[in-house]
C-alpha cells in the first residue's frame, strides 16, 4: 500500500536521522582536529614532511597555564609560565602534581591552545595529558612535556599558550571500568 | 473502548459521548481540538510564569522569588512555550485543517494521531511536576548548556529529559502521519503545486520535525548517559566537550526555529488572500522560500554560539549562510505584500493579526540580520536584544499567526461567527501590549542588560518597569481571547459555509459546511 | 471613525521607528555603548550602518504596504485586480536583497578580521569563570586575586537604599594598563561562564577545560563595567566585571604591591595567630566568598546550600571541615577553596564558621591556625 511504504520511509528517516546525531560526536572530534576548534589536540603528533623542509625559524612566545577545575584538590604546576622558543626546535617544560590528600586518586589533565588555530602547529611528541595519572596518598610526581613549534604556524600568531586544566576523575574512574566489563 | 468500535462499526454516527469521545478519539477534529486546548492551557501556564519573571524584573533588587526559582521560570516558560504551546497548536490547526485542505475524511493514520496527543500531556505532566519537587525543576534555561545542565544540575534533569523524550516522539508520530497524509489522501487532480500554502508549510515543517526531533533525543540521551553511566559526551575531564553539546543541541535546535514558524507563514497567506480578495502573489516561489529556509536552517546553528571561540573562517561561514536566510524570508514579506497591493482589502480580525504578522515579524527579521553580523553580535549575544529578537519573532510571529489562524477557521469548526467587536478589541490590546513588552527590550540589550538576570543593575530600571506593565497588559488580555472563544463555541451568528466573503474559490475547506461533518469528505471532491 | 482607525494604524507601526531613531541616536543610554577601543568604535560604526539599512528597508516596505491598506480597502470601493505573479518584479527583489546582504557583509567582514587578532600581547592575563566570581592571574608576574561582588545582601534584598553601582561593583576590579596590547586567556572553572566588557567589545565564554582568547587596547584610563553573560546558575548575575585602567606607572606599582602582598601572606602563614585574628579576618572573608550561599547568618538555603549554624562538622569535626573547605564536595556547588585561597584565609574562615552562630558555645569551638592549613597539605599529623 502506498501508505505503507511512506510510513516505512520517513521511519527511517527518523532512525537515520537518530544515528546521524550520535554521529556528530565522531564527526566534530575530526572537525575539531582539522580546525583546531577549541585548541584541542588529542595525542602524540610531530612535525610533518613539508615543515621539516622549513628552514626559516623564528622566535615566539610560549605560556603554560596550569588550572584545577572545581574540587580538585591537588597541587598542579607548571615550573615557569613561560618561555621564549625557536619554531622547529624541541623543548622541555616541567610540571608538578602533588597529591596532598590521605586517598589514592585519578587525575586527568586536559589540553587547549589558543589560539585554537594554533593547535595544529603545537606539536607535543610527550605529554602527561595522553593518559591518566594515578597519584598514592601524598605522592609528589614531576612531569615533562616535550613540544615543537611547527616552522609554518601562521605569522599573525605571536604567541602560543597551552592551558592545562586537572580534573578530578577517581569516581568517574569506577563506572567507566564497569561499562567496560559488561 | 467499545465506544469507538461501536462508531466505527456503526459508520459515519458522529461522535461517542463523554470523556471517553476524547480519550479514544481516532477523528482528526476531534484531535485537532485536543491539541488546540491544550496549547491553550499551556499558553496560560507558562504565560503565568512568564509574569513570575516579569513581576521580579519590574523592580531592580529581589523582591518576589530567589534566583533559584526565578531560573526555574525562565527555564520551563521556555519549555514550555516552545514545546507545549506553539508546536501542538500548530499541530491542532493541522489536524482539523489538513484533511479538509486536500479533501481528505480524516488522516492517513488515526490512531497513531490519538497517541500522539496524548503523550504530550504525560510529558508536561512530568516536566511540570518536577517544580514540586524538593530539589526544584530544570533551572539550566530552555537550551540546557552541559555542563551546567549535567555535572551541576539539580536530580530533577533526569525527568526533564525523560519528558523531553516523550515529546519529541509525540512530535515525530505527529509529523510521520501529517507526512502520510499529505502524500496519500490528497483528492484527485490536487497535485503538489496546487496544494494550498499551509498544507506546503507544514509539509515542509513535518519533514524538518522528523529530521530534527531525532538528533535531539540524541543529545539528552547522551546527558543521560553523562550523568547516570560516566560517559563523558560532553565532561571535559573525561575527553568530551561543552562546546559539543552546544554544537549539536543548536543542529537540532535552529531547524527547531524555523519549525516553530513556517506554518504560520502558510496561515498568514491563506488570511491575507481571502481579505484582500486576491489570489496569493508569487504562489510558486512561496513554496521554494519555504523549502530554502528550511534546507538553509541545517548550516546555520553556530550563529547561536558565536562567542564559543570559533575560527575566524567558521564565524565568517555561519555569518554568510545566517545572511543568506534573509533572502527567502524577505522574498515571503514582498509577496505578502505584493497580494495585499491592488487587492480589496477588509480588516476583520484574522487579516489584523495577520498584518501586524507581516510589520512585527519583519522587525524580528531586522534584528535577526543584526544578530548575524558576527562582530555586532559580541555585543549582543545573550542580552536582552537577543530576548527582543527572539519574542518578535515567536509572539508577533508564531503566536499571531496562531491567533489569526484561530479567527479565520473558528467559525468553520463552530458554525457561529465570533464577535467582531471582541475580537477587534483583542487585536488592539494584543497589539499595543506586545509592543510595549517586546520593544524597549531592543534598548536594554543594547545598553547592556544580560538575559536569564533576576536582578539588574538601576540604569535599566525604567525600561524594565514599562516592560513589565507590558507583560502583565498582554497577559490579561489574552483572558479576553479565552472568553472570545468560549463565546464563539456557544453562540453567535450563524456561519454561512464559505464563512469569509469569495472564500469559496480559495480552497477545499470552505465547501464544506459550517461547522463540518464529523468525517470531512465522505466522498472525495475533484480539484480541477 | 473607519478613517480615523486606519490612520492609527499607520501611526502605531511607525511610532516605533520614531521612537528607535531618537533612542539609537549616538552616546545614549539606550543604544550599543561606543567603547572606548578602536574595535569597539568600529562595531559601532558597523551596528550603526546594519541599522540604518534596516529602517531604510523597513520604511520603504512598511510604506508600500500601509499605503497599500489604506488606497485599496473595500470599504473606499477598491475592487480587487486579478493577478498572483511578476517574474520580472520577483526576480528583481530577490537582487536587490542579494545586493543589499553584500553590502552588510563587507564591512561585517573586516571588521571581524580586525577583531580577530593573534598577535603576541604585551600583557597576558588569565581569566577563569567560577560559580560565582572572577579570578584575574597575571601570567608575567604570576600574581592572581578573586573579583566578588560588593554589592551588599541588605541593598539586594531592598532593606537599604541602593547605591550608584548597584550589582555593578567588585571589591577588586581587574587593573590594565592603557595603551598596552592587553591579551586576555579566558576559561571556566565549572561551568561556562561568559566574560564581557562592553567599552572593550570583548565578549568571550569561559569554558571549562579550553581556553578562549581575547584581546584589546585601552587608550585612556577609565573604570569599565561589564557581566557575566552565559547562565552559570544561581548568582549568574551577581558575578559583574570591573576592569580599571591606568597609566603605565600606576600599574606597575599595582602589580609590585600585588607581588609584595603575596609575599608578606606567605610570611603572615608561619605568625601565631590569636582567635580574635582570625576571627575579624575570616568574617570579612566569609561575607565575600561564602556568605552568598552560606547566608549571612548562617543559616543556608536548604536543600541547596547547607546551614553551617549548628552543622555536626562546623561544631565537632575540625578535620572534615578543613577538608571541605580543602577539597570541595563533589557533585555541588561547594568547591575546592584550597587551591585558590591562602592558608590564613582558610584558616581562619573555618576559624570564624566553628566559632560564630553559637557553633563554638554548642559544639568543641576549636580554633583553626594557618599552620593546621600548611600541616594538612603536608599531611604532617600533628
Amino acid at each position: 500500500m502506498e501508505a505503507k511504504r511512506t510510513l516505512r520511509n520517513l521511519l527511517g528517516i527518523v532512525v537515520g536521522m537518530f544515528a546521524f546525531g550520535w554521529l556528530l560526536v565522531p564527526m566534530y572530534d575530526v572537525f575539531c582536529e582539522i580546525t583546531g576548534l577549541n585548541g584541542k589536540v588529542t595525542g602524540p603528533s610531530s612535525l610533518s614532511k613539508e615543515s621539516l623542509a622549513i628552514t626559516e625559524q623564528r622566535e615566539l612566545l610560549v605560556q603554560f597555564m596550569t588550572h584545577n577545575n572545581e574540587s580538585m584538590p591537588w597541587i598542579f604546576d607548571s615550573e615557569r609560565s613561560q618561555m621564549r622558543v625557536i619554531t622547529g626546535n624541541q623543548y622541555e617544560a616541567s610540571f608538578v602534581f602533588y597529591n596532598p590528600t590521605n586517598k589514592e586518586m585519578v587525575g586527568q589533565v586536559i589540553p587547549s591552545v589558543s589560539p585554537g588555530r594554533g593547535a595544529e602547529y603545537f606539536h607535543k611528541t610527550e605529554c602527561f595529558c595522553f593518559e591518566r595519572q594515578v597519584l598514592a596518598p601524598r605522592e609528589r610526581i614531576e612531569l615533562p612535556v616535550r613540544f615543537i613549534i611547527d616552522p609554518a604556524l601562521p605569522k599573525e600568531i605571536g604567541s602560543l599558550s597551552l592551558g592545562y586544566t586537572l580534573f578530578d576523575i577517581t569516581d568517574r574512574v569506577q563506572p567507566e571500568d564497569k561499562i567496560a566489563n559488561l | 473502548m467499545s465506544t469507538v468500535v461501536e462508531s466505527h462499526d456503526h459508520g459515519h454516527h458522529g461522535p461517542a459521548k463523554g470523556l471517553s469521545r476524547w480519550l479514544f478519539t481516532t477523528n482528526h477534529k476531534d484531535i485537532g481540538t485536543l491539541y488546540l486546548w491544550f496549547s491553550f492551557i499551556m499558553l496560560f501556564i507558562g504565560g503565568s510564569m512568564a509574569m513570575v519573571i516579569r513581576a521580579e524584573l519590574f523592580q531592580p533588587g529581589l523582591q518576589i522569588v530567589q534566583p533559584e526559582f526565578f531560573n526555574q521560570m525562565t527555564t520551563n516558560h521556555g519549555l514550555i512555550m516552545v514545546f507545549g504551546v506553539i508546536m501542538p497548536a500548530f499541530v491542532g490547526l493541522a489536524n482539523w485543517m489538513l484533511p479538509m485542505q486536500i479533501g481528505a475524511p480524516d488522516m492517513a493514520l488515526p490512531r497513531l494521531n490519538n497517541l500522539s496527543f496524548w503523550l504530550l500531556p504525560m510529558a508536561f505532566g512530568i516536566l511540570i511536576s518536577t517544580l514540586f519537587m524538593p530539589e526544584g525543576g530544570p533551572n539550566f534555561g530552555w537550551t540546557f548548556y552541559a555542563p551546567l545542565s549535567t555535572t551541576y544540575a539539580p536530580s530533577t534533569v533526569n525527568f526533564f529529559i525523560f519528558s523531553v523524550h516523550v515529546m519529541g516522539v509525540s512530535s515525530i508520530l505527529g509529523s510521520i502521519n501529517i507526512i502520510t497524509t499529505i502524500f496519500n489522501m490528497r483528492a484527485p487532480g490536487m497535485t503538489l503545486m496546487k496544494m494550498p500554502l499551509f498544507v506546503w508549510s507544514w509539509l515542509i515543517t513535518a519533514y524538518l520535525l522528523i529530521a530534527v526531533m531525532p538528533v535531539l533525543a540524541g543529545v539528552v540521551t547522551m546527558m543521560l548517559m553523562d550523568i547516570n553511566f560516566g560517559t563523558s559526551f560532553f565532561n571535559a575531564a573525561g575527553g568530551g566537550d561543552p562546546v559539543l553539546f552546544q554544537h549539536v543541541f543548536w543542529f537540532f535546535g535552529h531547524p527547531e526555529v524555523y519549525i516553530m514558524i513556517l506554518p504560520a507563514f502558510g496561515i498568514v497567506s491563506h488570511i491575507i488572500e481571502t481579505f484582500s480578495r486576491k489570489p496569493i502573489f508569487g504562489y510558486s516561489s512561496m513554496v521554494y522560500a519555504m523549502a530554502s529556509i528550511a534546507i538553509l536552517s541545517f548550516v546555520v546553528w553556530a550563529h547561536h554560539m558565536f562567542t564559543v571561540g570559533m575560527p575566524l573562517a567558521g564565524e565568517l561561514f555561519f555569518m554568510y549562510s545566517t545572511m543568506l536566510i534573509a533572502i527567502p524570508t524577505g522574498v515571503k514579506v514582498f509577496n505578502w505584500v505584493a497580494t495585499m497591493f491592488r487587492g480589496s482589502i477588509t480588516f476583520e480580525t484574522p487579516m489584523l493579526f495577520s498584518i501586524a504578522f507581516v510589520a512585527l515579524f519583519t522587525i524580528g527579521g531586522f534584528s535577526g540580520i543584526m544578530l548575524a553580523i558576527v562582530p555586532a553580535d559580541f555585543q549582543y549575544h545573550d542580552t536582552y536584544f537577543v530576548v527582543a529578537h527572539f519574542h518578535y519573532v515567536l509572539v508577533p510571529g508564531a503566536l499571531f499567526g496562531i491567533i489569526a489562524g484561530a479567527y479565520y477557521w473558528l467559525p468553520k469548526w463552530t458554525g457561529n461567527m465570533y464577535d467582531e467587536t471582541l475580537g477587534k478589541l483583542h487585536f488592539w490590546l494584543t497589539f499595543i501590549s506586545v509592543n510595549v513588552t517586546f520593544f524597549p527590550m531592543h534598548f536594554v540589550g543594547l545598553a547592556g542588560m544580560p538575559r536569564r538576570y533576576p536582578d539588574y543593575a538601576l540604569q535599566f530600571a525604567d525600561f524594565n518597569a514599562l516592560i513589565s506593565v507590558g507583560a502583565f497588559m498582554f497577559g490579561l488580555t489574552q483572558l479576553l481571547f479565552l472568553f472570545i472563544v468560549i463565546k464563539c463555541i456557544k453562540s453567535g451568528k450563524q456561519a454561512k459555509p464559505e464563512v469569509w466573503e469569495g472564500a469559496g474559490e480559495l480552497g477545499l475547506e470552505w465547501t464544506l459546511t459550517s461547522p463540518p461533518p464529523y468525517h470531512s469528505f465522505s466522498i472525495q471532491p475533484q480539484v480541477k | 471613525m473607519a478613517y480615523f482607525k486606519k490612520v492609527l494604524t499607520k501611526f502605531i507601526f511607525v511610532i516605533p521607528f520614531l521612537f528607535s531613531s531618537i533612542a539609537f541616536s549616538e552616546s545614549s543610554d539606550y543604544n550599543m555603548k561606543v567603547g572606548v577601543t578602536e574595535v569597539s568604535e568600529s562595531i559601532f560604526e558597523l551596528h550603526m550602518l546594519i541599522f540604518w539599512i534596516c529602517v531604510g528597508i523597513g520604511v520603504i516596505v512598511f510604506s508600500i504596504m500601509f499605503w497599500s491598506l489604506w488606497k485599496y480597502r473595500k470599504s473606499k470601493g477598491a475592487v480587487a485586480a486579478d493577478f498572483d505573479d511578476n517574474l520580472g518584479l520577483e526576480i528583481g527583489w530577490t537582487v536587490a536583497a542579494t545586493l543589499v546582504l553584500i553590502w552588510m557583509a563587507v564591512p561585517a567582514t573586516q571588521v571581524m578580521v580586525e577583531a580577530y587578532d593573534d598577535a603576541e600581547g604585551e600583557i597576558n592575563i588569565l581569566i577563569t569563570g567560577h560559580q560565582w566570581k572572577w579570578h584575574y592571574e597575571y601570567l608575567e608576574d604570576e600574581v592572581g586575586y578573586f573579583s566578588n561582588l560588593s554589592t551588599s545582601q541588605e541593598e539586594i534584598n531592598g532593606d537599604v537604599p541602593k547605591g550608584e553601582f548597584y550589582l555593578r561593583e567588585v571589591d577588586e576590579p581587574l587593573v590594565i594598563p592603557t595603551n598596552t596590547r592587553i591579551r586576555f586567556l579566558i576559561t571556566g572553572n565549572d561551568v561556562i561562564h561568559s566574560w564581557w566588557v562592553p567599552d572593550f567589545a570583548v565578549k568571550q565564554d569561559a569554558i571549562p577545560g579550553f581556553i578562549n582568547t581575547a584581546w584589546t587596547n585601552v587608550p585612556e584610563p577609565g573604570i569599565f563595567r561589564g557581566a557575566c553573560t552565559e547562565l552559570c546558575g544561581i548568582k549568574h548575575a551577581f558575578m559583574p566585571v570591573v576592569v580599571r585602567a591606568v597609566e603605565r606607572e600606576e600599574f606597575d606599582a599595582f602589580i609590585a604591591q600585588k607581588v609584595t602582598l603575596a609575599e608578606a601572606e606567605r610570611l603572615l602563614t608561619s605568625k601565631n595567630w590569636t582567635k580574635e585574628e582570625l576571627m575579624e579576618r575570616g568574617e570579612a572573608f566569609y561575607a565575600t566568598n561564602c556568605a552568598a550561599c552560606h547566608q549571612a547568618g548562617g543559616q543556608g538555603i536548604p536543600p541547596v546550600f547547607p546551614a553551617l549554624q549548628g552543622s555536626q562538622v562546623a561544631m565537632n569535626d575540625s578535620a572534615r571541615h578543613i577538608e571541605i573547605l580543602m577539597e570541595g564536595v563533589q557533585g555541588s556547588a561547594m568547591a575546592a577553596f584550597g587551591e585558590s585561597y591562602s592558608e590564613i584565609d582558610i584558616a581562619s574562615v573555618i576559624t570564624y564558621t566553628r566559632q560564630a552562630w553559637d557553633n563554638d558555645t554548642n559544639g568543641d569551638g576549636v580554633i583553626v591556625t594557618p599552620q593546621d592549613i600548611v600541616a594538612y597539605k603536608n599531611r604532617i599529623d600533628l
